[in-house]
């Protein structure tokens, strides 16, 4: 059973007046357990409205989301996922371990146990040291990191990720890409990840999905095998460079204005 | 000691502030305007304040105002919060009664006094109505405008998290809000503290126990200026306890901890 399910999907903002947006039109695509999927294209292509559809952020104007075998609805007031935006969203008045461990507080877990877990996501993300800062005593980058370790906190069966590493340093970046890919190896963890970043998304992904603006849809999927994704080298290796073009070129086949990939950085 | 010398030097300007105005009412009282009689000494009404701790008046007079006042402000809270966040989250209920709460708060709590006489007569009923009219609306429209104030990338971190409801109200909403509902709660203990002195400035008989209020009436009848002042002084003076015991150090402690500025 597909962990993620969408079909024919629509999401029209402000229907019926002046300024109406077919922000995604008639977008069907199937994700696996333990898949990792990421969703490129210009900006305006509604890779953001279609994962903000199966957080269930955003209410589609037409068409099926199926999460984790439920509704949409149903899966997010589970917390069957963890979500991390371009923007960290903590809570203020909260200190940095106390915005990772809410969602296992939500969930019911003990002190201890939370503790604990928070302890292990303040080392992953390398910020052990700011563990009693409250969240504006930090940088934009830490704040990010911060947001990711509560994402992952309860290790959700699914992640949704909006551009989380889009704030980071390069070398942060890198290092997140990797524990990501590791853990997601650990866990099983589905994970569908916006992007417009093309290493990034081919470093990351089993399924890179191509999408094009006016209106919002999936133009291809190209499928990356980089065997053996936890590795150093997989950076330098011709089958990386080789996604790579393929992922630039379908992004270029589906340029619906003249330039090639607006919007889509080639770092 | 760090805590003793900072208070020190808070209160440093205002004992200087207080210093200047008790020195030009000396001048004044000195320049003979006009007689004691009318504008008292210094002096003078610190004797009459003296008087009132002798009697017992002072402290049985303070406490009776500054319990009922507090009584009063604590109920406000009871029932302005879940009506502030009911206005504030329920799409249907903020219609029609945030502009009922609009309304109250620009009314003086006062002018219900003579009506709630006739109801309840002069009894503490009759206090804690006007106290409630005067606090409330303050209460809830500061709440609702400090939820409105929570920015979105807020929201949707909760909904994310599963959040939503009533279940979002302890952890995300109250906290998110905290800021514009302490300025609410300090509010509303200036209109619970100004409609408590009318009430019992006004119904100062019957079987309420004697209050700060009662020292002014006492002192109008007997046209005793100084008494007045020190009822003048001492109401000043519990208005600035609160204020600087219950509402500043909360204060401190929500804006510091969320970045903001403290002053």
């Amino acid at each position: 059973m597909s962990t993620v399910s969408v079909s024919n999907l629509s999401k029209i903002f402000n229907e019926g007046k002046a300024n109406q947006v077919g922000a995604l039109v008639d977008v069907s695509l199937s994700i696996e357990k333990g898949e990792f999927v990421s969703l490129i294209g210009p900006s305006g292509c509604g890779k953001s409205t279609l994962l903000r559809l199966i957080a269930n952020l955003l209410e589609p104007t037409s068409g099926d989301i199926v999460v984790a075998g439920k509704s949409a609805k149903q899966s997010r007031l589970d917390q069957d996922y963890g979500m991390a935006f371009q923007q960290a969203g903590l809570f203020d008045w909260r200190t940095v371990t106390k915005n990772i461990e809410l969602p296992l507080e939500l969930k019911g877990w003990d002190k201890t146990k939370r503790e604990a877990r928070s302890r292990e996501m303040l080392d992953l993300v390398k910020l052990p040291e700011f563990a009693d800062h409250f969240p504006w005593q930090l940088s934009g980058g830490m704040q990010q990191r911060v947001a990711i370790a509560r994402a992952l906190a309860a290790h959700p069966p699914l992640l949704l990720m909006d551009e989380p590493f889009g704030a980071l340093d390069e070398m942060t970046r890198e290092h997140m890409q990797a524990e990501l890919l590791s853990i997601c190896a650990a866990t099983g963890t589905t994970v569908v990840f916006v992007t417009h970043s093309i290493p990034e998304a081919v470093y990351l992904s089993n399924r890179v999905v191509v999408m094009s603006p006016r209106p919002g849809r999936i133009t291809k999927i190209v499928d990356v095998n980089l065997d053996g994704h936890c590795n150093e080298t997989t950076r330098e290796r011709p089958e990386f460079f080789a996604a790579i073009t393929a992922v630039r070129e379908a992004l270029r086949a589906s340029g619906s204005h003249g330039h090639t990939g607006v919007g889509v950085e080639d770092r | 000691m760090s805590r003793l010398r900072s208070f020190a030097a808070a209160a440093k300007p205002f004992a200087l502030g207080m210093g200047a105005v008790v020195i030009v009412w000396q001048a004044i009282v000195w320049s003979k305007v006009k007689p004691t009689s009318q504008i008292p000494s210094p002096a003078m009404v610190a004797d009459a304040l003296g008087g009132l701790w002798s009697d017992g008046v002072l402290l049985s007079s303070v406490w009776n105002s500054l319990h009922r006042g507090v009584l009063g402000f604590l109920m406000s809270i009871l029932i302005a919060t879940p009506l502030g966040l009911a206005v504030a989250m329920v799409r249907g209920v903020r219609s029609f009664v945030r502009p009922v709460l609009s309304a109250l708060q620009q009314l003086p709590s006062v002018s219900w006094v003579p009506i709630s006489i006739v109801l309840f007569g002069t009894t503490s009923t009759t206090v804690y109505a006007i106290i409630l009219l005067g606090a409330v609306p303050s209460i809830a429209n500061s709440l609702v405008s400090g939820v409105d104030l929570i920015p979105p990338t807020q929201w949707r971190a909760a909904s994310m998290l599963g959040l939503g409801g009533l279940r979002s109200v302890r952890r995300v909403v109250l906290p998110a809000a905290m800021p514009g509902y302490l300025t609410g709660l300090e509010q509303g203990w200036a209109f619970a503290w100004r409609s408590l002195m009318a009430a019992e400035l006004i119904a100062s008989t019957g079987d309420l126990g004697s209050g700060l209020g009662n020292i002014l009436t006492v002192g109008r009848n007997s046209q005793d200026m100084s008494l007045m002042l020190a009822g003048v002084a001492l109401v000043l003076a519990c208005g600035l306890l609160v204020e600087k015991a219950g509402f500043s150090p909360l204060r401190r402690r929500v804006l510091s901890s969320r970045g903001l500025a403290v002053v």
